[in-house]
């Protein structure tokens, strides 16, 4: 349980930038445990939020994704207070998918939503949300059933009838919230009563600014700095940093903000080769993860980083960004067609994982993930599963094989995946231990000697 | 701060140089835990630190310091410790207003500007106090991370001109020292970025970077870390010593090893 001191009016003197004397702020990046406490006064301790978890690592606090599969990759789920960028894919499709699973993952654990948006009314967002897979489903089902049945023993009727007396409303709340992380399934709309059982602002950018407004020159692009206006005004306003006197916030804030960047922002990122000379969309991410920092909330930002043109800027956005993930979806492109991948609908890239609190992160050894989404299932799997399957055809054991550089398919785990080969190859044969000889630049020599354990492919490596 | 580091650079909290740049630097890989080392290096070294960092909170770096012995709230208390936390104070800069000039004043301004106030914040920081009651041996400087600075908008050349008023006033007047992290682009092409690395390398007389395997992602050896220690006033008659380790990190400390030493391979 993550450990919460109040806040107490930090607003100690705006001038003030050397903090020696300021009391620790409302931040969920505290252990948990009396050990953080120390020598600051320990505010009271934090009820469970409905939606969160510690993580296991380093007690920091975590909310789901929406996506398990995604959570099981970022070390357990995003941490609160930090932004995770999603590099959209190219029409927009499984991005806006990530999108929604968010936003409805916001409304199943009751947390308050803000979305922001430049292209699409933020109701409309809400109203397209996949319907979560609630376990009471069939529970429902049973009652109605039990309700038209005459009354066999009056034991069984009273059962019926106190659901009954129940508010429509718990019927439809999901009996799992203790749960973290739901299914959602594409194919439907969330009810609408769930919608309106919930808490929700929204930021539809036409609306905010008018288009006859004289810009006068700032250091932000209007969008970007009546945005972050909002923003911390709600912040601020419902005490989810814990500086009003008047509200103390016990739920997180989920902020979803779409295609940042997009000309509809007013940003010429995308559409200049130098474009963003006045640096707008990272002092933009910059000053939100500040006011991130220092509240509950989590933020998801789809970003179409496939339009910017200047590389060293998308490194820039990944640096001020925390967690990072690519999408890169088959539709349109020559892998469509590639047998190796006919079972998935795209690649994910986890291209960055925060080190909050700690040295070291929770990264996932295997970096060739793949995505495929059914109608209730969005999943990851490790796409060479699928490659090693046909090698098997084409390297047939009990020979020996140089492999150059090139002849694997992803540069970045290539000796990866020369080792998952050889061990692959290796049990082909029956035959539990395998040697691997490597010929790498100057003349070194990787000779790994591995045993397979048990039925995976996996074993270990090591790189020299 | 890490033993075997220490090791490495051949120095310890009690007898490390004065008066010197080092240049921390990553590239493909995260270069925070050298930021880490330093920190608490020099606070147990007993000098005056002033941390300007510009990309996580404090309770980020508190945490991970109390892993490796030092408590920077105690140290912030009795005032060994100046904490700019460039996060919480970008945040009242932009929405309010200031009377006087605030370090991260250059967010407010449209056109590029330059790091007078950051300069301004850090040399009253580090002034040395008369009254001589506190004893501290000497200051130091810790930015992490330049590479930040540029992508707020800040040309290569104001923070080449910030960092040569800092060496200035620390390293020569006051025989204090300065650490900064710098992210080194690679391939992708960044102008500012490699103008800001290259004339910080020829300033500096440590440099640590920090790679990632040139064969990418393994989960024993996380990166390679190469040692450059440069006499950048006087000519290169004597060769410039390096050295290159690989090294991995755990939860509390990080371990050296020579290439291919790994205990995972062996």
């Amino acid at each position: 349980m993550a450990t919460v001191a109040t806040c107490g009016g930090d607003a100690v003197g705006v001038g003030s930038a050397v903090a020696t004397a300021s009391k620790s702020n409302v931040t969920s990046f505290q252990r948990r445990g009396p050990r953080v406490s120390g020598t600051n006064d320990s505010g009271p301790r934090l009820v469970s939020i409905t939606g969160t978890r510690p993580s296991v690592r380093n007690g920091q606090l975590l909310v789901s994704t929406g996506l398990p599969a995604l959570d099981q990759l970022l070390g357990g789920g995003l941490a609160v207070g930090t932004v995770l960028l999603i590099e959209e894919d190219k029409y927009n499709i499984y991005s806006s998918l990530l999108f929604k699973y968010f936003l409805a993952e916001g409304i199943v654990n009751g947390h308050t939503l803000l979305v922001a948006s430049a292209n699409e009314d933020p109701a409309n967002i809400l109203q397209e949300l996949p319907a979560p897979l609630l376990d009471n489903c069939k529970k429902e089902f049973d009652e109605d059933v039990y309700n038209h049945k005459t009354p066999e023993s009056n034991i069984k009727m009273k059962i019926a009838w106190r659901y009954q007396l129940l508010p429509k409303m718990e019927q439809i709340r999901p009996v799992s919230s203790s749960r973290f992380g739901h299914y959602y399934d594409a194919s439907k709309r969330i009810p609408q009563e769930l919608i309106e059982a919930s808490k929700w602002h929204g930021f539809f950018l036409p609306e905010k600014i008018s288009p006859t407004l004289k810009v006068e020159p700032c250091s932000l692009t209007h969008g970007y700095i009546k945005l972050l206006q909002f923003i911390q005004n709600i912040i601020y306003e419902e005490g989810f940093d814990g500086s009003n006197p008047q509200k103390k916030q016990k739920n997180i804030l989920r902020i979803g903000i779409q295609n940042l960047g997009s000309p509809l922002w007013g940003d010429d990122i995308c559409c200049t080769e130098n474009g963003d000379s006045g640096h707008n969309l990272t002092k933009f991410l910059y000053v939100l993860r500040g006011l991130l920092r220092t509240s509950l909330s989590a933020c998801i930002i789809t970003m179409p980083t496939h339009l910017i043109q200047n590389k060293a800027f998308i490194a820039h956005v990944t640096n001020l960004s925390d967690t990072v993930v690519g999408l890169e979806s088959f539709i349109g492109s020559e892998r469509e067609t590639n047998p190796l991948y006919k079972d998935y609908h795209g690649l994910i890239h986890i291209r960055q994982i925060p080190r909050l609190n700690n040295l070291v992160c929770d990264e996932s050894d295997v970096k060739d993930l793949g995505f495929k989404l059914k109608r209730k299932l969005f999943t990851i799997e490790w796409v060479q599963d699928n490659y090693l399957r046909q090698e098997r055809n084409i390297y047939p054991p009990g020979f020996s094989y140089l492999l150059k550089q090139k002849d694997s398919a992803w540069g970045e785990g290539s000796l990866q995946h020369s080792t998952f080969l050889m061990s692959f190859l290796a049990k082909g044969m029956g035959f539990p231990f395998f040697q691997l000889k490597l010929l790498l630049k100057d003349g070194f020599v990787l000779i790994k000697k591995g045993m397979l354990r048990d039925d995976s492919l996996r074993c270990s490596h090591s790189a020299i | 701060m890490f033993p075997e580091l220490n090791n490495l650079l051949n120095t310890t909290p009690d007898r490390a140089e004065q008066g010197k740049l080092t240049l921390l630097c990553d590239a493909k890989t995260d270069g925070s835990f050298l930021v880490h080392h330093f920190l608490s290096f020099y606070l147990k070294a007993n000098c005056k630190v002033c941390f300007v960092a510009l990309i996580q909170s404090f309770s980020h770096y508190n945490i991970v310091g109390q892993k490796l012995g030092v408590n920077l709230t105690m140290a912030r208390e009795r005032g060994q410790l100046v904490f700019l936390e460039g996060l919480k104070s970008a945040v009242d800069v932009f929405f309010q207003a200031q009377e006087k000039p605030h370090p991260l004043q250059f967010l407010r301004e449209a056109s590029a500007g330059n790091l007078k106030p950051l300069f301004e914040f850090v040399r009253v920081a580090l002034k040395p106090v008369d009254s001589g009651a506190a004893g501290w041996t000497y200051p130091v400087l810790l930015v992490d991370d330049l590479s930040v600075l540029l992508s707020l908008g800040l040309g290569a050349v104001a923070v080449l001109d910030f960092i040569h008023y800092c060496r200035a006033t620390l390293c020569w007047e006051l025989k204090g020292n300065v650490v900064v992290l710098v992210h080194d682009s690679g391939d992708v092409e960044d102008e500012e970025n490699d103008i800001l690395l290259n004339g910080l390398s020829h300033q500096s007389h440590l440099i640590l970077r920090a790679e990632g395997l040139a064969t990418g992602f393994c989960r024993d050896v996380h990166g390679q870390l190469r040692i450059l220690w440069r006499r950048p006033s006087q000519s290169t008659s004597q060769r410039d010593q390096s050295l290159t380790y690989q090294y991995k990190i755990q939860d509390r400390s990080v371990s050296f090893f020579a290439k291919g030493m790994s205990p995972a391979v062996l």
